[in-house]
């Protein structure tokens, strides 16, 4: 790691937390509506994971999902008028907080069913394997997913064909309210990777640099050897499940206590004590960050929500093999492009730096 | 042209794709070393190998998804199913996955897949392993559905919903595997959403798909003793649907009865019964009449597994009903 990767690293988790700070300020606006799950507290898992992949590489995530795309360095303003519904949203605006995506980037990001985009994972996996390239697909899930059906599927297939997949349980000791310890009748739950006989371990997810260690191994077994591997990342998450989430579950004193292991805090000590960097450069960070919020805000502000029209695009690709005669009856399919589109790219802006 | 099986149909589809474009592959179980449950997919791991005909465990809903996943990202699989009814186990990588990624990505994304296998009624083998599922797929935007009910039809429509870069949902059906027909020596495919006359006639359209074709060609037969022509329409694709055929065929016959193997609740016949009588009100001289399943889960005794399904019998006392015999 060097000095300019320490920075952008520093600076993708402060722009992860001050974004999402901004987007609870606009779901209490009513701005941004149904479910919004934040992030803050988990950033230096995403950050670390994105620091690592290629290019050509994938991910998919579960509804938490805004850390990895800006992370990823997808631009923070098609995501933040994603989350208000706007035109201009990555998605266009038919997503939403639980559903961004940035295919040119890899990103086939947020899935909403807990633990339904594992067995697509080890598709992508397989995928890879069958056309012989050396990519890896990441796979990144909460510690509620691995009690669920698909968790098993994926990784017994991943293990049994040698998928180059890599499984990461963010571990936020809470799905939605019920405790790990109400729910897993394994509390480490990085062993569950035993049952599949695969590379397993835990790692302190508050921690960038550890995540990037055991992660950074974990990605090179898949990419050299194609073999899965299942780590977890002890987090923490903040706020609340969702913005609906008093969090009653949890004392006041357990999040404070977990604050005190801040990601964002904890590796601006390390720059200032280890790489020479100082409370100015710290602010200056800062400063920049929130001037990319306030920028994907007053974008947003200014873009308009979907026309109406666009409600049944999107939903078919239009096919040289079907009768469109009888199919175009059905505005679905006749809305039906051939072409996949790409997100809109915004030169304007500087994406974040993806490092590694 | 040569007469073949369904079932050999079937594998002449998938392996001439196969050989065609590279991306393509299959998966489930027993695809491979056991040469398909159903032999549909034999002799096709020894001309391409496991990573192309890649058996699996039994886990539906990884079968499923590593189609997603490997679609998402280029790929072109075949996900069979042993039969329809383990689908369900898979539901929600077809319906939450499969058929709305497109959509929740704003078009970025595209699943171009085929779910494929028997699915209706076999012979006594009871409520969880004979069921007619077409009525849940047909259900959600952003998916395809074919169930053809002759070997031509089979192999020219499972090439595209192979080419097709949509999911496609492909339901066979294990009666019908053994069921023979000509099939065209060169290469040809049928489109998807193009619906057959699979008999001419002037006085009623039976609308009916997959091997209720058979059952609705039979009380065809029937009828002519008795001079009644009835004309028997195959939508072959339920979602989209071809509509007009059955409409101009309704115009024609002012009579129309629906024959399914699914449950008469909410079943699929009720959507052709809807569109025909909002489209051809002036046409009909008699209200659409479906001829369905019994509602109940499927009995394993002979004698109540025939009361249970669409018999020709039932289909001609429709016929009878719509004519005013």
């Amino acid at each position: 790691m060097n000095r300019e990767e320490a920075s952008s690293y520093y600076r993708s988790m402060l722009l992860i937390r001050r974004f999402e700070e901004r987007c609870a300020q606009l779901y209490v606006e009513g701005k941004i509506g149904g479910f919004l799950h934040l992030y803050i507290g988990q950033e230096a898992v995403g950050v670390a994971a994105m620091s690592l992949l290629r290019p050509d590489d994938y991910f998919v995530t579960s509804y938490r999902d805004h850390g990895y795309a800006l992370a990823r360095g997808t631009d923070p303003r098609p995501l933040l008028a994603e989350l208000c519904g706007k035109i201009t949203g990555i998605s266009r605006g038919k997503g939403g907080s639980m559903h961004f995506y940035d295919v040119p980037l890899g990103n086939f990001g947020g899935d909403g069913i807990v633990g339904g985009h594992l067995p697509v994972a080890a598709g992508m996996g397989y995928g890879i394997r069958l056309r012989g390239t050396d990519q890896v697909a990441l796979c990144f899930f909460g510690d509620g997913a691995v009690n669920e059906g698909a968790f098993h599927e994926s990784l017994n297939v991943s293990a049994l064909w040698d998928l180059p997949v890599v499984y990461i349980i963010e571990n936020n000791r809470y799905g939605m309210g019920t405790s790990l310890d109400r729910a897993s009748s394994v509390k480490d739950l990085y062993q569950r990777g035993s049952a599949y006989g695969i590379p397993r371990r835990d790692v302190n997810g508050m921690d960038l640099i550890a995540v990037r260690t055991a992660l950074g191994e974990a990605i090179a077994l898949a990419r050299r050897d194609k073999r899965p591997t299942l780590i977890e990342a002890e987090t923490y998450r903040y706020r609340g499940h969702s913005m609906s989430d008093p969090g009653k579950y949890r004392t006041k004193e357990e999040v404070e206590e977990m604050m005190r292991f801040d990601p964002i805090h904890l590796f601006g000590k390390r720059l200032m004590e280890q790489e020479r960097f100082t409370q100015a450069d710290l602010d200056a960070a800062d400063k920049e960050v929130t001037a990319r919020v306030d920028e994907a805000v007053r974008f947003t502000e200014e873009s308009g929500f979907p026309p109406l029209e666009t409600l049944y695009e999107d939903v078919y690709v239009r096919s040289p093999y079907m009768n469109m005669k009888a199919a175009e009856k059905d505005p679905a399919w006749r809305a039906a492009v051939r072409e996949d589109r790409v997100p809109e790219t915004f030169p304007a802006s500087a994406p974040a730096k993806v490092g590694g | 042209m040569a007469l073949l099986t369904m079932r050999e149909a079937l594998n002449q589809a998938m392996r001439e794709e196969m050989r065609r474009d590279p991306n393509v592959f299959i998966l489930g179980e027993e695809v491979g070393a056991y040469q398909g449950a159903y032999k549909v997919t034999q002799g096709l791991l020894a001309e391409f190998g496991e990573w192309r005909v890649r058996d699996t465990p039994i886990a539906e809903e990884a079968i499923a998804g590593v189609a997603v996943g490997a679609a998402f990202i280029g790929l072109r699989p075949i996900a069979e199913m042993m039969t329809f009814n383990f689908s369900i186990l898979a539901l929600d990588m077809i319906v939450n996955h499969a058929a709305k990624y497109r959509y929740m990505s704003g078009g970025q994304i595209r699943c171009p897949m085929v779910m494929r296998g028997p699915s209706g009624a076999a012979a006594q083998v009871a409520a969880q392993h004979s069921q007619a599922f077409e009525s849940w797929y047909v259900h959600i935007p952003g998916l395809v559905v074919v169930m053809p009910s002759t070997p031509k039809d089979a192999k020219g429509l499972l090439k595209s919903a192979i080419r097709d870069d949509n999911p496609v949902i492909f339901m066979e059906n294990e009666v019908l595997y053994n069921f023979k027909g000509e099939v065209p020596d060169e290469e040809y495919h049928i489109p998807l959403g193009l619906a057959d006359v699979k008999r001419t006639g002037k006085d009623v359209t039976i609308v009916a798909w997959s091997r209720s074709v058979t059952t609705a060609l039979a009380a065809a037969d029937i009828l002519a003793k008795d001079g009644i022509e009835a004309e028997v329409v195959d939508p072959r694709t339920l979602r989209p649907l071809d509509e007009d055929l059955i409409f101009e065929s309704v115009g024609k016959t002012n009579r129309c009865v629906v024959v399914e193997e699914g449950w008469r609740y909410a079943g699929f016949g009720a959507e052709i019964a809807d569109r025909v009588q909002r489209e051809c009100f002036d046409a009909l001289d008699a209200p659409v009449l479906r001829v369905t399943a019994a509602d109940v889960p499927m009995p394993y005794a002979k004698t109540l597994e025939k009361a249970y399904l669409p018999q020709p019998e039932k289909v001609v006392e429709a016929v009878h009903k719509v004519l005013y015999r």
